[in-house]
Order: structure tokens, then sequence, then C-alpha cells
């Protein structure tokens, strides 16, 4: 493992290994969300303690819920990986990540809004523990590339990105644990808990096709990003040497 | 290590808030100002006020800390006293959370000093007083050190006042949900443990990011 | 003093790269080069403000920085900035005597934003006098002194190098001061 990091952590290496990475996980992506999707859509009987044919979007949902986590968690740990080793791809991924991480808790928040107003009666609902600490994230991933995008060199962006993502990264057990405790003082019997009993086997299969799928999606736009800011990068460094700087 | 930076830098900040603010009728007037618009913006029935009455404080408090604290690295960084600082063999970190106390006692600690009185107002019954004013004063700290961090890391930013409210305000959110729970439940309940542990939790990582950051505006 | 292949880039820009520095006792060396050239850098680097993208800083001792943002705040007088600076360092120095040389004694107790610009810099020009540092690091310090200002910091930056200290300093060729050596960036 060790051995391919320092492999990878060579751009030019990187661009060699994410030239084919990218198309492939792009195909196999769609091609198991998609499965997942037809699955949902068609295939599974529709469970009416979920609230009828809305659960159907639970597949969407849920696996860009598990998702969201784990981009603030690869965000924390490029950050760190960067602050600690100084490489300069593990900056390159942090910074791809902010903007996918915005974009996948924007989509878990609608998804479960809508979902929310079918079985819940609300599109919104404060008291809600998980919607809650998806908020949170995605002011996070926010904050993380307001930062960067206010500060002048790409030194002092990558330093003050990680430094701040780290910082969050140690905060979100505890801002989970306190919006647990204030939702468990303000949900009233009323509201059906989302997971209800323990899945289906008919359920649970599309979905972890889905979350695989959608898992190769995302690592797609964020080597996407990676190479993007890699190819600017060597054409800011060309135009430098252009205008005579060094 | 001697002393003296420490207490010296605290003396430092102390003066500059002051000076800076007018003394104490900054904040005091901060607080009663905002405390005067609640009834005419949500009503004044005696049991809406004691409802809304501590949730607005915390508001108060949450605001007092990102404006106070824009400037406090900022005006380190422009005027060159933060080049000083970093050179010290004094840990920056602890000049940081040194500064940061400095400003929560300028500009927080007359909230807490000034609870019984909003209490009256705010027709909140008088056994609550004292967690209020403990939560205040815990969570008041919080909130300083927590905006300290944003104010650090956006030091150099030119109008960081936005930016740091907006990295600040998500990790406000543990401390005000405990601190409100405080102001309901009062000691008896854990909610008034789990502020304490927040504060600790704050008191142990902020100050070393503090440091990160301004050794980074100094850069 | 010594920096060993040191580098700075600024954005994508480097500034220099491969820059070796050796300052010895009683040397003072003029830092010369156009604007944006890398004379602050350099400087914020020997100081340890900033970290070299490459290479590394040797230091024996401690140093005084004096930079073109003069490190006063807005509130507080010549004499409490210099006493402030002496308690930080525990240093013994009679801050009446220092306020004398440097000719503050009648603005000693008005506020720093209301001095001067020349007042100003005298102000951060004395803490080089609180305490005996063997290296000075100073950015541009004749920019805002008056003639009598420059010929007394002239003598005192030649008197500290005639005791053995070392200078490294960004000066304009107009400086009334004759350095050691000169390094070009």
């Amino acid at each position: 493992m060790g051995h391919m990091w320092s492999v990878l952590a060579n751009p030019h290496r990187f661009l060699g290994f994410s030239r084919y990475a990218v198309p492939s996980a792009y195909s196999l992506g769609l091609i198991l969300f998609a499965w997942s999707l037809y699955q949902a859509l068609w295939r599974v009987p529709p469970d009416e303690f979920q609230g009828g044919d809305i659960m159907r979007g639970m597949f969407v949902h849920v696996p860009s819920a598990w998702l969201c986590m784990g981009l603030y968690l690869g965000l924390a740990v490029a950050s760190f990986v960067w602050f600690i080793w100084r490489h300069e791809l593990a900056d390159v991924a942090a910074r791809a990540i902010a903007p996918v991480g915005a974009a996948y808790t924007a989509l878990c928040l609608a998804t479960g809004s809508v979902w929310g107003k079918a079985t819940w009666g609300t599109w919104w609902l404060w008291d809600d523990p998980r919607i809650m600490s998806v908020l949170v994230l995605f002011f996070l991933f926010l904050g993380y590339m307001a930062l960067r995008a206010a500060l002048e060199t790409r030194q002092s962006a990558a330093r003050a990105g990680a430094i701040l993502a780290m910082i969050g990264a140690v905060n979100v057990p505890l801002i989970k644990f306190s919006v647990d405790i204030w939702a468990s003082l303000h949900q009233g019997p009323s509201v059906i808990r989302a997971e209800g009993p323990a899945l289906a086997a008919v359920y649970l299969h599309p979905l972890l096709i889905g979350f695989l799928g959608q898992g190769l999606l995302v690592s797609a736009m964020v080597l996407t990003l990676m190479r993007a800011e890699i190819f600017s990068q060597q054409a800011d460094r060309l135009m430098a040497r252009r205008l005579g700087g060094g | 290590m001697r002393a003296a930076p420490i207490r010296r830098s605290f003396v430092q900040a102390v003066m500059e808030a002051w000076s800076g603010g007018a003394g104490l009728l900054l904040p005091v007037g901060f607080f009663s100002g905002t405390a005067m618009l609640v009834p005419f913006a949500l009503g004044s029935a005696p049991d809406v006020l004691s409802d809304i009455g501590p949730g607005m404080l915390w508001l108060a408090l949450a605001l007092a800390s990102l404006v106070t604290l824009e400037r406090v690295f900022q005006a380190d960084l422009h005027d060159g006293a933060l080049d000083l600082w970093v050179q010290e063999p004094a840990a920056i970190s602890l000049v940081a959370l040194t500064k940061t106390l400095a400003h929560w006692s300028v500009s927080g600690l007359p909230l807490v000093l000034l609870t019984p009185l909003y209490g009256l107002m705010f027709q909140v019954p008088p056994e609550t007083t004292l967690p209020a004013m403990a939560a205040f004063g815990l969570g008041g700290l919080t909130f300083f050190l927590w905006g300290g961090v944003a104010a650090a890391l956006s030091a150099s930013v030119a109008r960081g006042g936005l930016l740091i409210a907006l990295l600040a305000l998500p990790l406000y959110l543990p401390t005000l949900i405990f601190g409100g729970l405080t102001v309901k439940t009062g000691f008896e309940d854990s909610a008034f443990l789990f502020l304490l542990a927040s504060t600790l939790f704050a008191l142990g990582v902020a100050p070393p990011a503090m440091g990160a950051a301004l050794r980074l505006a100094a850069d | 003093m010594q920096g060993h292949g040191l580098g700075a880039v600024r954005g994508e820009r480097i500034l220099f790269s491969g820059l070796n520095f050796t300052l010895g006792a009683g040397e003072l060396v003029a830092l010369r080069g156009v604007n944006g050239a890398g004379k602050t850098t350099l400087l914020r680097q020997l100081a340890g403000l900033s970290q070299p993208q490459a290479g590394r800083v040797d230091r024996a001792g401690r140093h005084h920085w004096i930079s073109h943002n003069n490190g006063l705040k807005a509130h507080e007088t010549p004499r409490r900035h210099l006493m402030h600076w002496a308690r930080v360092w525990g240093s013994s120095a009679g801050i009446d005597e220092v306020l004398t040389m440097l000719r503050l004694k009648r603005p000693a107790d008005v506020p720093c934003s209301l001095l001067s610009a020349g007042q100003k810099r005298r102000t951060a020009l004395g803490r080089l006098l609180l305490e005996v540092r063997p290296v000075w690091l100073l950015d541009e310090p004749f920019n805002a002194l008056d003639a009598e200002g420059q010929a007394w910091l002239g003598t005192l930056m030649t008197d500290h190098c005639a005791r053995g200290g070392a200078i490294v300093a960004a000066l304009h060729a107009a400086a009334p001061i004759t350095p050691v050596r000169e390094f070009t960036l």
C-alpha cells in the first residue's frame, strides 16, 4: 500500500493511471447505478411502511448519505496526509473532493426532503438528527471551498484548507452527538423512523449495488477534477516561465 | 518557559480591545440593544419572552464573538505585531489563546454579568439565573475559541467577516445545543456536563489550530 | 547565520532557488534587487517567519526584526510599546534613556495612531536598543526617517557591526551607509 501511494503521489504517474481509471470508473459506475435504478423503479415491491412508492427514492438517497460522510472523511484524510507529508497530490485531492462533497450533501438534502414530505408530511424537519448532520457537513464543505477561494496563493490555500478540514473532522463526532441529543428531546412519537424494521434482502442488494455504482461515479468525478487541477497547475507554470518569472 | 510574554500578551490584547471598543460601553450596548429589539420583533407576552429571550441572548453572544474577532488577528497581521509574536519562543498557540481569552473577557463576559438583569426583563424564572450565567460563560468562551480559529484562518483575507461566520457557525452548534439545554434544565441535567466537556475540548483543540493558522498568516 | 539552498515560490512564480547565504560576525550585508525580486521574502525566511520552499536556515542566537510595518499597535504610545517588549523579553533597559536616544521624549505618551511615519519608525527601531542580539534583520530601515534620523541609524548600525554584531538589511542604493558586502537578488 505504501508503495502504491508513493507511486501515485507522482503527478505524472497519477495522470497516466487516471487516464484509464476515469473512463472505466464512469462506465462501470453508470452500469451499476442504472441497474440499481432499474431494480428500484420497476422490480422491487413498494414497502407500505416506508410510504409506498416514494421509498424507491431510497436507492438514491441512502447511498448519497453514506457518500457524504465518506467524502468528508476523504477530505480530512487527504488534508492530514498533505499537512504531515506535504504530498502535493493529497492537496490536489482535497481540493477536488470539496465541490463534489458539497454537491452530494445538497443532493442528499434534496432527496431526503422529498422523501420527508411523503413520509412525515413536511419538506424539512429541524428535529431529525440525520438531516441536521448532513446540513452541517454541507456548511463544512462550503466553508472549506470559500476559505480556499479567498486566499491568494495556492500554498496558503492548501495550508489553511488542511487546518480547517482537520478541525472540522474532529468536530464532526461532537456535532453528530449534540444533534442526536437535541433530536431525542424533540422527536414526537408520530414521526416514523426511517430505518423501520431491518431491510429485506430484496432491497439490500440493489441498495448496495447502487452504492457501489454511485461510489464509482463519485471517484471518477474526483479524479477528473484532480486531473483538471494538475493540468491547470502545469499551465500556470508554463505561463510563469513565458512571463520570465522563473 | 517564562510567564511574562503570556501575561504581556493578555495585557496588550485587553488594552487593544478596551481602547478599540470604548471600554465596556460597546459590548454592554450591543447586548442591551439586541435585547431591546426582541419584544418588538417577537411580541411582548411574558410566556413568549421567557421562551425566546435566552435564545436571543445566545444569538447576540455568537454575533459578538464573530464581530469582535474579525479584527483581532487581522490587525496583528497588518500592524506587524504578529511577526514579533510569531518569533517569540513562547508558543504562538498560547499567545493566541491568551488573546482570545482577553477579547472574551471584554466582549463576552459582560453578558454573563448582565444575565440577572436580562432575566428580569425577559420574565425568566429566577432559579434559572445561575445556570444561565454558567452556560453563557462557558458557551461564550467556546464561541470565542472556535471563532478565533476561523478568524486566524481568514486573517489575511481582506473582508473576512462573512468568511469567519461561515467557517465558525457550524462549529458553534454543539455549544448552542448543550448551552440552550443547560439554561432550561439547570445543573442537574447532563446537558451542563456536555457543555463543560465541549468547552474543555475547544480549549484543547482550538489553540494549536489558531497557532498553525497564525504561522501561516505570517508566512 | 547561514542559509543553504533556499528557494521561494510565490503562486507559480519562482522568486529564487538554490540560494546560499552566509552571514559572519561584524558583517553588514545589503540586499539589493529590483522591486519584487524577493528581498523581503529572503529576510522573512532568515527571520524564520516564512518557511523556505526549499533549503534550510541555521541560526545562532536570537535576532531583531524590523519590517516595513513597524509592529506598533494603534493604541500604544512609544513608551508603552517599548515597555511592552522590554517586559516580554525580560530586558532591564531604561525606557527613558532609549526614548531620549530616539529623540522621542516629547511624543513619548502620544498614541501611535497620531504619530508621523518617521516617529513610528523610530519607535520600532527602539526595539534594537532594548536587548543586545547578535543579528539584526532590517527591511528598508531608512524609510520615513529624516536626515538626522538616517545619520543616527547609520551610526547605530556601524557601531553594532564594530562590536561584532551582524546585519542583513534590504537597502536602496541611496541609503547613507556603506555595506561590507552586497548581495543582489
